[in-house]
């Protein structure tokens, strides 16, 4: 229940009287506010700033430092005021969330010294609110970055043992770990320079044999150049294998990038060993010696502003994508133009749409070369309003790519973006324990039996014993979700137990047992009830088992009398045998029904078992944990 | 004639705003939204000592009321949606929004769309100080959807389906589609002595002041403030 909610449960409660005329069975009976003080001020002296509240307003999150008795500790008796020495800034957060219902992250604040006030005062993170968390998330991620720089700098300096092929993997990922590394990391870069080196000079005219023609040094001195490449081709080949070698997962290793470019870079040459010299292939042989030149992207593994524009481009790739898609719309528009403009004129060089093409993104990218210009009026009208738009359209995504670019320079976030992808789920599935945790509170109060206390009169101790638990809005919370349920006769279970029980009738579905009055082996569902036409009176449901439903126990029929007796959903009746709580309840001849029973399995958690609780008669079957029983109370929201 | 001209000189008149607004740059969106700023209705309730005359709280109750009631509606009026949203934080499980749309128009009791702390103020007044005939009158008013002065089946059905809408799909034993018509027709049998359909507001106070256990419930949130 949110904060301020919280005020208006009285109102609910006032509301309930709409269901009284409806229901058919006795409400509980409320709970009453033991002490019935009036609320008063508290004042809470942090550091000598003076906060002022009202008692209720922090009651309403019980399970913080500040609603609940640990804030007992703190009480200054000379001076009738709570004392805290804690920082007051940050204490004015932690007020207003009692307040408002809402946490807010203040920005000037260090998130270190902020998570710590949080810890002090019991509040968990996850409910600061949206308009603050996108922001404590990434102060968070930015700090636990730093600290783990400062941890990874530490632990290379400590080696612990490490097989060969690890260290030989660290050695490749780390080049500075050792001297070995660092020269293997000097040499391959060096042999990546001279290839490309090579292949650049390769094509450079070089002196000139007898006819005019200038033949390219590749020719002229082609066993040099050769050998060149062999031993070019040769290293990278054993820095493949060898990386290969050491990868701790063989199979990414393959799938990813790197390595891809250093397969593209030595194929070339495998390819060109395994062609003969023929003239059909020849043609393609020399296109595969474009490839070489992906040798230049093996820089990117020692060069880090290269890797970062790589993904730069990556994640910009939606604007590229937008700026692609919106220069092909404008020149495909401009060139239509121009070609009918253009149409009239004579010795035109705009002779077909594609042609018109060229032009356009020559004028667009306001490159002009000049060779395609228009020479009509019109065409020149256009042409000046196409470079004018090109300017703009290329303009636009500029801006974002280059933001983007320094965004993650500055911030190397690579692996934190897909650690924040698991980080939002998490917080999500946090967020719904805790909203959960006030519908799972009620169905846990239930399975203590805190409720069987309202409504039997017991006696004045066990009222004490178990209401010291609950918060008094609590109790008043669940007395209402009572009613409710004594108004429809339904009873809220948890979805695990109601999906459990929603297949077991659906398997049970085909035996349409009629209800009898003698106990039977066989497995009724509440399936019973929707084939026999008898009136299964809504009234005398049961409700006896339903907590502890273990269904693969299922075993017997049990009898559940009249209206009076329904209402027994006390532990007592948990812990007798079946039968005996059957003849037990049996007083008035009331209507009769039948429904499922189910030896309750000893609950594992749950502190308040009885030690009379039968054994269950299957054994080996799994004893069901109580579901729910382990959720986290935090404070509901 | 003269009207077509009207309309033409306006449509002029917004081009050529346009086409000005167009040169110089100004956004269109800055004129509309300094409109939206009044809208939010605030309400100022009327004095402490009229409301304490009026209902039979206390002083000190109605400034706590009061002050629950600011928290949560900081405008002074209470909407139909904020309305849903907080009555159904109360019932995580189930859909409590048809019911809290008949509460709401149960409260709201000038039917002006919205609930003001007076409206709010009486209507708990009735329930939690009220004698038993004034929370049976309220309750009857809260079945009379349609406040004709009579209940009939379809209303019944209704408010007794929203009920069991709180309660959510993953109940034991498992809600079913007759549930509900049952549970009305059940107190059709019980409350329309004369089988003539509709339950009468005589009918209703009758039957319930000879039910033990609807008058044991009334007394039942005595002690809520």
């Amino acid at each position: 229940m949110a904060a301020g909610v919280a005020a208006w449960l009285p109102f609910a409660r006032a509301a309930a009287i709409g269901w009284m005329p409806v229901a058919n069975l006795p409400m509980p009976i409320a709970p009453t506010n033991k002490n019935k003080h009036q609320d008063e001020l508290i004042i809470l002296n942090v550091s000598g700033r003076r906060f002022q509240t009202w008692r209720n307003t922090l009651d309403r999150y019980p399970d913080t430092l500040l609603g609940s008795s640990e804030k007992e500790f703190f009480f200054n008796e000379e001076t009738r005021e709570y004392f805290f020495d804690r920082d007051p800034d940050v204490f004015r957060s932690i007020l207003n969330f009692y307040r408002t219902g809402k946490l807010h992250y203040p920005r000037y604040e260090c998130i270190s010294a902020y998570d710590e006030e949080l810890a002090f005062f019991g509040i968990i993170p996850e409910i600061i609110s949206d308009c603050c968390y996108e922001e404590y998330k990434d102060r968070k991620r930015e700090n636990a970055e730093r600290l783990m720089d400062d941890l990874e700098d530490n632990k290379d300096s400590k080696l612990p043992n490490m097989t060969f092929r690890e260290t030989m993997w660290r050695a490749f990922e780390n080049p500075h770990t050792s001297t070995m590394a660092l020269v293997f990391y000097y040499v391959t870069g060096f042999f990546i320079a001279i290839s490309v080196i090579t292949n650049v000079v390769e094509t450079v005219p070089c002196g000139y044999m007898p006819n005019q023609r200038d033949i390219p040094c590749g020719e002229r001195y082609t066993e040099a150049f050769f050998c060149m490449d062999t031993a070019c081709v040769m290293i990278f080949t054993v820095e493949y294998l060898m990386r290969l070698f050491a990868a701790p997962s063989r199979y990414r290793f393959m799938r990813s990038v790197m390595s891809i470019i250093d397969v593209v870079a030595i194929l070339p040459y495998y390819i060109g060993l395994v062609m003969t010299n023929n003239e059909d292939v020849s043609g393609a042989f020399v296109t595969l010696r474009v490839f070489r030149v992906f040798r230049i992207f093996k820089f990117s593994r020692h060069s880090q502003g290269l890797r970062i524009l790589g993904y730069t481009l990556k994640s910009c790739a939606s604007e590229l994508g937008f700026l692609l898609f919106s220069l092909t719309m404008a020149i495909i528009i401009f060139a239509t133009v121009m070609f009918y403009a253009e149409k009239g004129s004579s010795s035109s060089k705009f002779t077909s749409i594609p042609a018109s093409f060229w032009y356009t993104i020559v004028t667009m990218t306001t490159l002009g070369y000049g060779d395609m210009v228009p020479k009509t009026i019109a065409g020149k009208i256009f042409g000046s309003i196409c470079s004018l738009s090109g300017v703009l359209v290329i303009a636009l995504p500029v801006p974002v790519i280059v933001s983007n670019f320094s965004r993650i320079y500055h911030q190397n976030q690579r692996a934190d973006k897909r650690r924040a992808q698991k980080v939002q789920k998490a917080r999500l599935s946090r967020m719904r324990i805790s909203k959960s945790g006030s519908s799972s509170a009620f169905l846990h109060s239930k399975r203590n039996g805190l409720n069987q206390s309202l409504e039997l009169t017991g006696s004045l101790e066990e009222d004490q014993q178990l209401k010291k638990t609950t918060s008094l809005l609590e109790s008043q919370h669940h007395h209402l979700l009572h009613c409710l349920e004594k108004t429809t006769n339904h009873e809220f279970v948890d979805e695990r137990l109601y999906e459990q029980g929603y297949m077991q009738t659906a398997l049970q579905n085909f035996p349409s047992q009629s209800p009898s009055l003698s106990s039977e082996e066989g497995i009724t569902g509440t399936c019973c009830s929707r084939r026999t036409k008898k009136s299964m009176q809504p009234l005398s449901a049961t409700h006896t088992h339903s907590h502890t439903h273990n269904l693969q126990e299922l075993s017997a029929l049990h009898i559940q009398c009249g209206e009076r007796q329904a209402l027994n959903t006390s532990r007592s009746s948990l812990n007798l045998m079946s039968d005996e709580s059957g003849s037990l309840n049996c007083k008035s001849s009331g209507l009769v029904t039948t429904a499922i029973i189910t030896i309750p399995t000893p609950p594992s958690n749950n502190s308040r078992a009885s030690p009379d609780a039968p054994p269950p008669p299957n054994p080996d079957a799994p004893p069901l944990p109580n579901p729910g029983n382990d959720v986290v109370k935090i404070s509901a929201l | 004639m003269s009207s077509c001209r009207k309309r033409c000189k306006r449509e002029i008149l917004k081009f050529a705003q346009y086409l000005f607004r167009f040169i110089t740059g100004t956004l269109n969106a800055d004129s509309v939204e300094d409109e939206l700023e009044l809208s939010a209705a605030r309400h100022r309730p009327e004095a402490l000592e009229q409301l304490e005359a009026q209902t039979r709280f206390s002083r000190k109750e109605l400034q706590i009321l009061y002050r629950g009631f600011k928290n949560e509606c900081p405008s002074g009026v209470v909407n139909e949606d904020t309305f849903k949203e907080i009555y159904s934080q109360f019932f995580p499980q189930g859909d409590a929004s048809t019911y809290a749309h008949f509460l709401f128009d149960a409260f709201d009791t000038d039917h002006n769309g919205s609930v003001s702390f007076e409206d709010f103020v009486m209507g708990l007044s009735i329930l939690l100080r009220g004698t038993v005939q004034e929370k049976l009158n309220w309750a009857f008013n809260l079945y009379d959807i349609n406040k004709d002065g009579y209940i009939t089946k379809e209303e019944m059905l209704d408010i007794i389906k929203s009920i069991y809408d709180m309660m959510g799909k993953c109940t034991y034993p498992t809600l079913k589609e007759e549930t509900p018509r049952q549970h009305v027709e059940i107190f059709f049998q019980k409350m329309d002595k004369n089988r003539d359909g509709v339950v009468t507001i005589d009918e209703f106070i009758d039957c319930c002041q000879n039910d033990e256990n609807i008058m044991k419930s009334m007394q039942l949130f005595e002690n809520v403030i």
